[in-house]
Parts: C-alpha cells; structure tokens; sequence
C-alpha cells in the first residue's frame, strides 16, 4: 500500500515539471517588453534597462527559469502590478472561498447524481432512465454562466427566495473567526449558527450551479458503469443465492460500479475547476477565479500566472487523491502495483 | 475491422465502393431508430444558415442603439426585446451566430491539422514521436483546461485570434488520443504494408493510406468537440477576454445582461444564452449521431 502511494508520488515529479515549464512559458512569451510597461508611459531608454536589469529580464532564459523555480520555492509568486500586493498572500486568503464553492457543488452533484445514476441502472426504460438521459444530455450543453445566471433570476427575482449575489455573506452578517476558512465548517465549530444560515443561502446557489455542471458525466457513468456490473456473472449467483435486491444492488454492485465513477471524477475537476471561474464571476464569489479574472482584464500577470499554477497544481494534487481513493476502493489495484 | 483490414488489398479499407443507396438506407436507419439526431440536424442547418445569411435578414443594425427603445420587453417589433442602449436582442443574436460559428469552425480546424497529425504519428511511429506527442498531451492535460485557456489568452494577448489558439490547443489530447489509437492498430495492416512494399515513403503512406482511413472517426470527434469549443469560446468572452463591445457575440451579450438579471430584465441575458445553449446541444447531439452511424459499437 505504502509503495503504491510512494510510486504514485513518483510520477507526479515529471506533471509538475510540465506545469511549471508551461506556466513558465506563458509569461515569457509575452508580446510586448513587460519592463516598458512595468516603466511606465513616461520612461527613458535608461530606466526601461534598469528596470530589465532588475526584473532579471537581461538574462537568458535558463537563467530566468532557475531563478522562477527559486522564487517559486520560496513561495514568491510575484506581486501583482495593479495593488502592490504580493500575490501568494492574496491567493492563499482568497483561495479557501473558492474551495468551500467547488467542494460544496461537487458534493451536491455526487449526492443526485449517483442515486439518479444507480436508479436508471436499476429500473432501466422507466422514467427515471429517461430523467438520467435527459439530465445527462442537457448538462454538458449548458454554459454554467447562463445557469447561474438563470437561477439568480428565478430565486432571487422572481421568488426572492435566496440573496442578492454579492459574495460569500450579506452585508448584515459577520465572517465566522478564521479556522479552516470555509465559512460554514468555521461558523459551525464557533457555534454561530446566524452567520452558518448566512453564509449557507448565500452558497447555495452558485454550489448548485456548479453542481448542476458535473451532473451529467456523473450520471453518466453511474448508470453506464451499474448497468454493466448488474450483467455480470457474480450478480447472477448473489441473485441465485437468495440474497436481497437491496443487498446484490447495494454492497455487490454498488461497490464495483464505482471504480469508473471515480475515474471520471478527474475529468469533472478539470471542468469544475474551469467552471468554477465562470460561476465566482456571476456571484461576485470573493475567491481566486474572480482575482484572475481582474487582473486578467488590466493585463496584470503575476496574480494570472499565480492562479493558473494554483489551480494546475491543486489540480495534480486531486488526481493523486482520486487513485488513492482508487486502492482503498480496489483492492486488486493494489496488488498490480 | 482490423481483422478483415488485415487480409484486405491495398486501400480496400476505405469501403469497397458501397453503393451510394446502402449508405443512405443505413443512415436512414440510424436517424429512424434516433428521431433526436434527424432534429439535430435540422438545427445545425438553421444554426447555419443564420451564419450565412444572418447580418442580410434581420430587422434592425445590430449595433445600432435607440435612446427612445431602451430595455424594452420582448414584442411584436423587438421579439426578444432592447438592450440597455435600446439595441435589437434578435438581431444582434442572429448576428452572433456567424462569429460564434466562425470561432469553433477555426479551433477545430486548427487543433484537427495539430493534434490529428501528432497523433497519426505517434500511432504510426511509436517510439520517440509517441513519447514526446504523448508528454505535450499529458502536459496539456495536467491543467484544468479553461484555466489553461485562460492563461493561453492572457499570455499571447486579448484577441479573438488568440481564443481560436487557446481553444484549439485544449482540444488538442482528445485529437492526440482519438488519432493515436486509430493509426496504431493500422500501422501493419495489409494495405499499410503492401504500400510500403510498393516503395511508398512512410510520410506519403501516413497522408494518403492512414489517414483516409481514420477520416470517419475523426468526423465525429469534429463534431462533438464543436460543441466543447463554441461553450469554451463563449466563456472566455463572457468574462471580457478576445471579442470587444459592442460586437455581437453570444457569450458577451449575456455579460452584458448579467447587470440587468438582478433588476428583472431577463431577456438581455436569456436569448443569446439560448442561442449558446442550443449550438451547443445541437453539436453534442450531432456528434452522437454521427457516431452511431460510423461505429455503431459505441452506440449507447
């Protein structure tokens, strides 16, 4: 098990390598003499050198790059041009907003979409399968800004049944002390319920905007992945056995039928993770996609360069959990490696 | 099929000239069996011909405002009613289309001539090629790919030639992929070899006897991944990346209306969302289609 884990880490090394070459890359590239424009309108030749000089950008790029990956040790992601601030500090504040948001719509998403999934499987033709199918179309032909949008009209115009969507609380509200920076685990431990109703109706909408994107490919693979293991041959003879529908369904299918699920769940965080951009900005979501996009439009790199390693690399490190959740799930797995 | 393309003549893969009548019934088999797929096509023509024609039949300038029509609700004149500067929300979506259009048409375009041939030759050649091909892909793929994107844009700078590179560039592991697969298992079929034994180089052999044969397959994958690009494309603009205001586009139309939304003008936003929306069904379902007609076994 150990090993499988340590061998898995393994090959994470040459990913991350990639990552960083590319994001590294994506600045260098630039059109344009980003010490002219770190110079401003009113610059001599002089100052632009001097600012090269200073900003490393004189030296050959192999140069350049050891001194990125140094910075990058060390945790400098740069500052960004527009505030001043250093942007490893605004995004390591911004980003547990981001992460309530994303974790939160995932876990809405699996929560309909597997019983939705197994019960297409289950009663295959009857409505149910139809809803599955439907669901499993509809959702990947939806731009998740125009749901989002959708939904603030519907719950909140029309209904007034949820916030206006301005961020994580509403003005009359108060943050919860600072713990875990997910509002609603931090608001819980303190025990202040007021912020938790708070913070809870304020996310519920973009979460299940969000979660109303990875539905489809979850569904998806549920139903498909259940239909092939209900066929199989160990069904037949727990079936044969006398066994309980519930039992055949619930602990010997179940289980099996996962393995793809999980695989897919790779795929739903690289849309997710993307998704998560579009949905923080028609919620004016205080977290990292909405920073990038901000400095995106005023041309300030470092926070962009900032946010798209960020998010590779949260992005690694999830795919490393889905195979490790793979061998707890998989026994057989462990075995092969 | 490899086992038939095995024994087959050279080049006989490529249907032994099925007559032009089977393949019509077959397809029309297809589309009975998936009514869906016959609708899908139906709204790829419209979606099409509003491309074409669009800036020669609607009603109103798409960029012309009204001050005296501003933020009005859909009508009889204005069927999806004003935008704030009293602008046509029908025209303007009609407009859309062909940019919208434009946009996937080039990406795919584009990451097809990329990815198809990289993957054609990694398949084809294995070895190095393979590797390197298959390190760029995995590489690619380590990024959330709207994040990618996003970052490809801000780097080559906000244009909306630069959201055609980063959309194709996207795409560019599932095209690897797809290829890949398809040219390894033909890499030593019997046509392959009998034109090598002919003296053909293996660069000719790649274009005119592999690639050919894995055209159907990567049809498909055209068509389901317009659907991805239009959906990526639209997203970048609606948080102000490439196309500029007032151009119509659908994904910055429903940027604008977004202010509106919470003031209960919801048509500003709804109708080039639907527009979006719809392209983007339409392509999936046709993507789907397309494949049940080419490789029935992956039917669903």
């Amino acid at each position: 098990m150990l090993l499988t884990i340590a061998k898995r880490l393994v090959t994470v090394i040459p990913t991350l390598i990639g990552v960083i070459i590319v994001t590294f890359l994506l600045t260098r590239v630039l059109p344009g003499d980003p010490a002219v424009y770190f110079a401003g309108p009113a610059a001599t030749p002089q100052s632009v050198a001097e600012i090269r000089k200073s900003l490393g950008l004189d030296r050959s790029l192999p140069d350049q790059f050891i001194r990125y990956v140094n910075d990058l040790a060390h945790g400098n992601f740069g500052n960004s041009l527009s505030t001043g601030q250093p942007v490893a500090s605004e995004i390591t504040s911004r980003l547990p907003a981001s992460a309530e948001l994303t974790f939160f719509g995932l876990f809405l998403a699996i929560g309909i979409a597997v019983p939705l999934g197994i019960l297409a499987a289950v009663k295959q033709g009857s409505w149910v399968d139809h809803l599955c199918r439907i669901v499993a179309t509809a959702g990947v032909s939806l731009p998740v800004f125009f749901t989002g949008l959708l939904l603030v009209y519907l719950f909140y115009f029309e209904l007034g049944w949820s916030p206006a969507p301005i961020g994580r609380l509403d003005a009359f509200a108060t943050a919860p002390k600072d713990i875990t920076g997910f509002y609603l685990i931090d608001s819980l431990i303190t025990g202040n319920f007021e912020t938790f109703r708070a913070a809870l109706s304020q996310l519920i909408l973009p979460a299940f905007t969000l979660g109303i994107f990875s539905l489809a490919p979850i569904t998806r693979m549920t139903r498909a992945s259940m239909l092939a293991v209900l066929a199989s041959d160990f069904v037949r003879t727990a079936r044969a056995s006398g066994l309980s529908g519930r039992t055949v369904i619930l602990t010997y299918a179940f289980r099996n039928a996962m393995l793809p699920v999980v695989t897919t769940l790779g795929m739903v965080f690289s849309f997710l993770l993307g998704a998560n951009v579009l949905v923080e900005k028609v919620f004016a979501w205080p977290g990292i996609g909405s920073y990038a996009v901000e400095a995106l439009l005023q041309s300030d790199f470092a926070p962009v360069q900032g946010f798209v390693l960020t998010m590779a690399v949260l992005y690694v490190a999830l795919n490393l959990m889905i195979d490790m959740l793979y061998t707890v799930i998989d026994p057989r797995v462990r075995l092969e490696a | 099929m490899t086992e038939a393309s095995m024994i087959a003549p050279p080049s006989a893969e490529v249907k032994p000239k099925p007559s032009s009548d089977s393949i019509f019934r077959h397809a029309r088999y297809v589309a009975a069996e998936n009514p869906v797929t016959g609708l899908s096509f139906v709204l790829f023509m419209i979606i099409a011909l509003c491309a074409l024609l669009g800036p020669y039949i609607v009603p109103f300038d798409p960029l012309a405002s009204d001050t005296s029509a501003t933020l009005q609700a859909p009508s009889l004149r204005h069927f999806f009613g004003t935008d704030l500067l009293g602008r046509d929300i029908f025209s303007r979506v009609v407009v859309a289309t062909r940019l919208d259009f434009v946009i996937a048409l080039a990406s795919v375009a584009l990451v097809f001539a990329m990815g198809g041939f990289a993957g054609i030759a990694a398949g084809y050649f294995g070895g190095w090629t393979d590797r390197i091909v298959g390190r760029i892909s995995d590489t690619i793929m380590a990024f959330p790919l709207f994040v990618l994107a996003m970052g490809i844009v801000a780097a080559l700078g906000n244009t909306v030639t630069n959201i055609v590179i980063a959309t194709a560039i996207i795409n560019f592991p599932l095209y690897v992929r797809v290829a890949r697969a398809e040219a390894n298992v033909r890499r030593n079929a019997g046509f392959v070899q009998a034109a090598r034994l002919s003296g053909n180089s293996e660069f000719r052999i790649l274009l005119a006897q592999i690639l050919p044969n894995i055209m159907p397959i990567m049809m498909v994958q055209i068509s389901l991944t317009m659907g991805y690009a239009i959906l990526n494309a639209a997203g970048l603009s609606f948080i102000g990346l490439g196309v500029k205001p007032p151009t119509p586009e659908w994904g910055i139309m429903v940027a604008e209306g977004a202010t509106n939304i919470i003031s209960g003008e919801w048509w500003i936003a709804f109708f080039p969302g639907l527009a979006l929306m719809i392209a983007v069904f339409c392509f999936n379902l046709l993507g789907d289609g397309l494949r049940d007609l080419v490789d029935p076994q992956r039917r669903t």
